[in-house]
C-alpha cells in the first residue's frame, strides 16, 4: 500500500466504521467489537506510514481543488506523524476503557457515543495529515462538530449549557479569528500549503506579523489560550472517556498541533525569531500557564482540576512554539506526546474512581489509595510525568522547553515555567498524598481493595507505564522531530 | 422552434401554461403541467447559459422589431446565470409542491396555486431576460401580483394580512420603479436598456436622471427587502405556504437584486452610481446594519420560518455588501452569494415544509425530539444550516471566503470582522433549532411517536438542494467562474 492511500484510509476507515456502528446499534457486543477492531486497523495504518517518514520521504496527495490555490490535500511530515501516532495509539486504550466505563455507568445513547467517536478520530487524522491550511481548517471544524454530541452526551440542562460554551467558543474563535487569519494569509501569500520555512517570509511587512500571529493563536481556540479557555472546564460534563481522549488528546492536541504547524510551516521559525513577532504571545502563554495552574489549585472537582491543568500544560506547548527556537519547537512537540500520555492516565484514573466509588471531589479522596492501589499508583506515575519529574517522560519535554527559554534569553519565562511546575506539584501531588496518607472519612477504616472493572484498569495501567517508558525512549522521538528545526533553520 | 427563439420561449411557455392550468381546474393535471413547464424552462435556461458561456450574449427581437424601437431580450452571462437559478429552483420546488400544497392549500384550490406559481415564474424569468426597461416593470407586476396570491394561500389566516402588507409595500416599490423608468424615458427618449446605457452617461448632470436613480433604488430596495425596507418579508415568508416560501425566498429577491445590479452597473453605469451618486456608502451602511440587526432579530424568533425569514434579510445584506464594494472581487462575492444563498434558503425552507404537515407547528420549542422522528429532514436542516453559517465544503464557505477577501483587499478590517460576526450570529440561531430537535425531550403531553419521516416526494427535492449546497461547495468552478466573469463584465473589464 502506498503512503498516499494509507493516509486517505486513516480518514476513510473510521468514517466507514461509524456507519457500521450505527447499523449494529442493537447488538452491543458487535458494536463494540467493531469499535475495537477499527482502532487496531487505524493504528496499524498509521504505523505503516512511519518508515516512510523516518526515511525522509514527504509523500502528498491532493483530492480536489476548491478554489484557485485552495485544495483538499494531505501530506506526511514528522510532526503530523507524531500526532497521528499518539492519537490513534491512545484511541485503542480509550475504546477499551470506554466499554468498561459506559457499561458500568449504564449510560444511555451508547450507539451515538460509539458512532461519533470514530468521526472525531477521522477528523483528528485529517488534521494530522493536512497539507495546507484549508484542509486543516475543514477537519478542525469537523472535529468541533463531531465532538459536540459527545460533550452533550448526557442531555441534561447542564450538558446543554456546556455544549453551548464549547461550541460557541470553539466556533466563535475559529470562524471569527482563525478563518480571518487564513483568508488574510491567502491574500498575502497566494497559497495556503504548509512549506518548510514558511510561506510568509519576504511577502509581508513586519509590523503586520504580530497581529496575524495573534489572530492565529487566539483563533485556534482548541489550544485554550486565555481568555478562550473556558470551553475546556465546561466540557468536563462529558463522560470520562470523552474527557480523556478528546480533552486530553485529540481536541486540545489538535489545537496545539495547529499552533505548531502554523509557526513552523506558515510563518517559519526563522521569520519569527528575526522579527520578534511572537514575543507578546510568549507572555500571553506564560501568563496562561501560571494563571491556569493557580486556578487549578482552587478546584475541588477532580475533573475540573485536571481541565485547568490541561489549560496550563497546553500553554507550555504554545510557549515552545512561540519561542520558535530549536529547543522550544522540539520541546513543545515532545510535550504534546508526554502530556497526552500523562493526562489521559489522570483522566482514566478520575473516571475509574468515579465508576467505583462515585466520588468526584478531591476532598473526598482521603485514603482512597488503599482501596484502589493500582489506580492511584498509575495516578502517581502520570503525576510525575505531568510535573516533569523522572521517571516520567514529561521530564524531558520540560527540560527542553526550559532550554528553549534560555536559548531565547527569556529568563522571566523560565521562571514562569518553574513556578508553574511547582504549582503542579501543589495541585497534583496533594491528591496522591491525600490518597495514601490521610485516613478516609467516617470511621477511618479502609473497606478493602475494590478496583474499577478490568477493562478500565488495564488501559490506565498501560498508559501509566507509557509515561515511564517514554522517559527512557524520548530520544527516538526527538530524532524524528529534528528535521523540523533543521529545515526551518536553513531556509527562510 | 429553433435555438434562436429560446429567450422568448423561456417566458412564453409558462405564460401560456398558466391559464391552461386555471382551465384544468383539477389538482393533479395542473401539477403535472406545472412540473413539465418548470423542467422545460430549466432545460432552456441551461441551454442558454451554455451558449452564453461558450459563444457569447444572445439578443432576441420580439416580433422582429429592431431595438431600440422593439422589445429586445438580451441574455448575457449575468442574467443567464440568474435564469438557471430561477428555473432550477422552480423545477425542484414544483415536484415537492404536490404533497405540501395538498396539505397547506387543499385539494380544491390547488390548481389556483399552480396557476399563480406559473405566473410568478413567468414574471421572474421575464424580468431577468428582458432588455427593455418598461418590460421590466410589466413582468415585475406580473410576478408581484402572483406572489401576493401565493402568499395569501397560506393556512394561517394571518397570511391574508401578510399578503396585504406585501401588496401595499410592493405596489409602492413597483410605482417608484415605474416613475424611475418614466424619468429615464423623458431624459433619453428610449426604453431599451442597452440604448439607455449609451445615452444616460451624456445626461447624468440632469436632476431628472438623478431623481430617477433615487426612485429606482428605493423601489427595487423594497422588492429585494433591503434593510430598512424589509418589513414585509418576515410575515410574508412566515405565513405563505411552504412551497411558495421556498420558491420566493430563493428567487424573487434574487431577481430584484439582479435588476439592481443591472441598472446600477449597466444602465446608469458604475461611474454614475458609485461616483456621482453615493450608492456605495448607502449600500455598505445599510447592508452592515442588515447583517447585524436581522441576524440578532433571527435569534429571538420562536417561529422557525420567521427565524429564517429574518436570516434572509441578513443574507441579502451580504449580497448587497458585495455589490456595494464595487470591486471585481466584491461583485463576484455578491453574485456568488446570490446563487449560494438561494441554495441554502431553498433547502432550509423545503426542509421546514417537510416538518409542517407532520408536526402542525413551526415553533422551535415544538421540534423537541424531532431529530429521532424525522432524521432525514433534520439532517437536511443541519447541513443547510451549517452552509448558512459558512462551514467549509459547503457553498456558504465559498461565499464567505470571497466576501472576506473582498473586504481585505479594500483594507476594511471592520468589515471582514463584521462578515464573520454575522456568521457566528447565524450559528446561534441555527443551533437553537438543532439543540431543540436533537437534545430536548418533547414537552410532557406531546406524543411524537405518530410522527413519521416526510414522504419521498418531498424529501428528494429537499435533498437535491442540500446536495447542491455540498456539490457547489466542493466544486465551485461553475459558480465562481460564472460569477467572476459576470463581475468582470459589469466592471467593464470585458467578460
Amino acid at each position: 500500500m502506498t503512503p498516499q492511500s494509507a493516509m486517505l484510509l486513516t480518514i476513510a476507515v473510521p468514517l466507514a466504521a461509524s456507519v457500521l456502528i450505527t447499523r449494529a446499534g442493537h447488538w452491543p457486543n458487535l458494536r463494540e467489537a467493531i469499535s475495537v477492531l477499527t482502532t487496531l486497523v487505524l493504528f496499524a495504518l498509521v504505523v505503516s506510514l512511519l518508515p516512510s517518514v523516518l526515511a525522509g520521504h514527504r509523500p502528498g496527495v491532493e483530492l480536489f481543488r476548491v478554489l484557485p490555490g485552495i485544495s483538499l490535500g494531505f501530506g506526511l511530515e514528522p510532526l503530523g506523524m507524531l500526532f497521528a501516532l499518539v492519537a490513534s495509539g491512545l484511541w485503542i486504550a480509550t475504546t477499551i476503557y470506554s466499554i468498561g466505563y459506559m457499561r458500568a455507568e449504564h449510560e444511555l445513547h451508547q450507539t451515538r457515543f460509539y458512532a461519533f467517536f470514530p468521526i472525531a478520530l477521522a477528523s483528528t487524522m485529517g488534521i494530522a495529515f493536512a497539507s495546507n491550511l484549508f484542509t486543516l481548517f475543514v477537519f478542525y471544524e469537523a472535529l468541533t462538530l463531531s465532538t459536540y454530541p459527545l460533550v452533550v452526551h448526557k442531555e441534561t440542562p447542564e450538558a446543554r449549557r456546556a455544549g453551548r460554551v464549547y461550541l460557541g467558543l470553539l466556533m466563535g474563535t475559529s470562524i471569527g479569528l482563525l478563518l480571518l487569519a487564513i483568508v488574510w494569509t491567502w491574500a498575502i501569500a497566494g497559497t495556503l500549503s504548509f512549506q518548510p520555512g514558511g510561506i510568509l517570509a519576504g511577502r509581508v511587512r513586519h509590523q503586520v506579523l504580530p497581529v496575524l500571529l495573534g489572530l492565529y493563536l487566539f483563533g485556534i481556540g482548541k489550544a485554550a489560550l486565555m481568555p478562550f479557555h473556558r470551553w475546556l472546564p465546561s466540557a468536563m460534563v462529558a463522560p470520562t472517556p470523552v474527557s480523556a481522549l478528546l480533552h486530553a488528546v485529540a481536541v486540545v492536541k489538535a489545537g496545539v498541533f495547529t499552533v505548531l504547524k502554523v509557526v513552523i510551516y506558515v510563518f517559519g521559525t526563522h521569520l519569527l525569531t528575526r522579527t520578534g513577532a511572537s514575543v507578546w504571545l510568549m507572555y500571553v502563554a506564560g501568563f496562561t500557564l501560571v494563571t491556569a495552574s493557580l486556578v487549578a489549585m482552587l478546584q475541588d472537582n477532580l475533573k475540573a482540576r485536571l481541565a485547568y491543568s490541561t489549560v496550563s500544560q497546553l500553554s507550555y506547548i504554545v510557549l515552545g512554539a512561540t519561542l520558535a527556537t530549536r529547543w522550544g519547537i522540539i520541546g513543545g512537540s515532545l510535550h504534546l506526546v508526554m502530556h497526552a500520555f500523562g493526562k489521559i492516565t489522570l483522566f482514566f484514573c478520575a473516571g475509574a474512581i468515579a465508576v467505583t466509588t462515585h466520588k468526584t471531589r478531591v476532598s473526598e479522596l482521603n485514603g482512597i489509595g488503599w482501596q484502589m492501589p493500582v489506580t492511584m499508583l498509575a495516578f502517581l506515575l502520570a503525576t510525575l510525568s505531568v510535573i516533569g519529574l523522572p521517571p516520567g517522560g514529561g521530564a524531558w519535554s520540560k527540560w527542553l522547553l526550559a532550554m528553549g527559554t534560555i536559548e531565547a534569553h527569556r529568563y522571566l519565562l523560565l521562571a514562569a515555567l518553574m513556578a508553574s511546575s511547582l504549582l503542579n506539584v501543589g495541585y497534583l501531588m496533594t491528591i496522591v498524598a491525600r490518597a495514601f496518607f490521610l485516613a478516609p472519612e467516617g470511621d477511618g477504616s479502609v473497606a478493602g481493595i475494590r478496583e474499577a472493572p478490568l477493562s478500565c484498569l488495564v488501559p490506565l495501567g498501560i498508559t501509566a507505564l507509557g509515561c515511564v517508558v517514554l522517559f527512557f525512549y524520548a530520544q527516538p522521538i526527538v530524532h524524528m522531530l529534528m528535521p523540523l528545526v533543521n529545515v526551518t533553520g536553513s531556509a527562510g | 422552434m429553433t435555438f434562436h427563439n429560446l429567450p422568448a420561449l423561456q417566458v412564453v411557455i409558462p405564460l401560456i401554461s398558466a391559464p391552461l392550468c386555471f382551465l384544468l381546474r383539477r389538482a393533479t393535471p395542473a401539477w403535472l403541467l406545472s412540473v413539465a413547464v418548470s423542467w422545460i424552462c430549466l432545460a432552456i435556461s441551461a441551454l442558454l447559459l451554455q451558449h452564453v458561456l461558450t459563444v457569447g450574449p444572445v439578443s432576441y427581437h420580439m416580433g422582429g422589431w429592431m431595438p431600440p424601437w422593439g422589445i429586445e431580450y438580451r441574455i448575457d452571462l449575468l442574467n443567464a446565470f440568474v435564469l438557471v437559478l430561477v428555473s432550477g429552483i422552480g423545477a425542484v420546488v414544483l415536484p415537492y409542491a404536490r404533497r405540501s400544497v395538498l396539505f397547506e392549500v387543499g385539494n380544491r384550490r390547488a390548481y389556483l396555486f399552480y396557476t399563480a406559481f406559473l405566473l410568478c415564474l413567468t414574471g421572474l424569468l421575464g424580468m431577468t431576460s428582458t432588455g427593455d426597461a418598461f418590460n421590466v416593470f410589466v413582468f415585475l407586476e406580473i410576478s408581484s401580483l402572483a406572489s401576493y396570491i401565493l402568499i395569501s394561500m397560506g393556512r394561517d389566516r394571518r397570511a391574508l394580512t401578510a399578503s396585504f402588507q406585501y401588496l401595499v409595500m410592493g405596489t409602492i416599490g413597483g410605482t417608484f420603479i415605474l416613475i424611475a423608468i418614466g424619468f429615464m424615458y423623458i431624459s433619453t427618449g428610449t426604453l431599451n436598456m442597452a440604448d439607455l446605457a449609451r445615452r444616460l452617461p451624456e445626461v447624468t448632470q440632469i436632476r431628472t436622471v438623478q431623481v430617477a436613480f433615487a426612485f429606482f433604488t428605493v423601489g427595487i430596495g423594497l422588492k429585494l427587502a433591503m434593510f430598512p425596507l424589509h418589513l414585509w418579508l418576515p410575515n410574508a415568508y412566515t405565513y405563505a405556504p411552504s412551497a411558495a416560501t421556498s420558491f420566493l425566498a430563493s428567487t424573487s429577491t434574487k431577481v430584484a437584486i439582479y435588476l439592481l445590479l443591472r441598472f446600477a452597473y449597466d444602465v446608469f453605469g458604475r461611474l454614475f452610481s458609485f461616483h456621482a451618486m453615493p450608492f456605495g456608502p448607502i449600500l455598505l451602511v445599510l447592508s452592515s446594519i442588515a447583517i447585524v440587526f436581522a441576524s440578532v432579530g433571527a435569534i429571538f424568533q420562536d417561529n422557525i420560518k420567521r427565524m429564517f425569514a429574518y436570516s434572509s434579510v441578513a443574507q441579502i445584506g451580504y449580497i448587497t455588501l458585495g455589490i456595494g464594494m464595487a470591486t471585481a472581487t466584491g461583485l463576484t462575492a455578491g453574485i456568488l452569494h446570490l446563487f449560494n444563498h438561494a441554495l441554502m434558503k431553498g433547502a432550509l425552507f423545503l426542509a421546514i415544509g417537510c416538518i409542517v404537515p407532520r408536526l402542525g407547528s413551526m415553533q422551535v420549542a415544538d421540534t423537541a425530539g424531532l431529530g429521532r422522528r424525522m432524521p432525514w429532514t433534520m439532517a437536511a436542516i443541519v447541513i443547510a444550516g451549517l452552509s448558512l453559517v459558512g462551514m467549509p465544503l459547503t457553498v456558504g464557505f465559498v461565499s464567505k471566503w470571497y466576501l472576506v477577501m473582498a473586504a481585505l483587499q479594500k483594507g476594511w478590517w471592520w468589515l471582514a470582522l463584521l462578515i464573520l460576526a454575522g456568521s457566528l450570529l447565524a450559528l446561534i440561531y441555527v443551533w437553537r433549532v438543532i439543540e431543540a430537535a436533537y437534545l430536548r425531550e418533547p414537552a410532557p403531553g406531546r406524543d411524537l411517536t405518530a410522527i413519521r419521516e416526510a414522504p419521498l416526494s418531498m424529501l428528494i427535492p429537499t435533498w437535491i438542494l442540500v446536495l447542491a449546497n455540498i456539490w457547489f461547495g466542493i466544486d465551485p468552478h461553475l459558480t465562481v467562474g460564472t460569477a467572476s466573469r459576470a463581475a468582470a463584465m459589469l466592471m467593464g473589464l470585458g467578460s
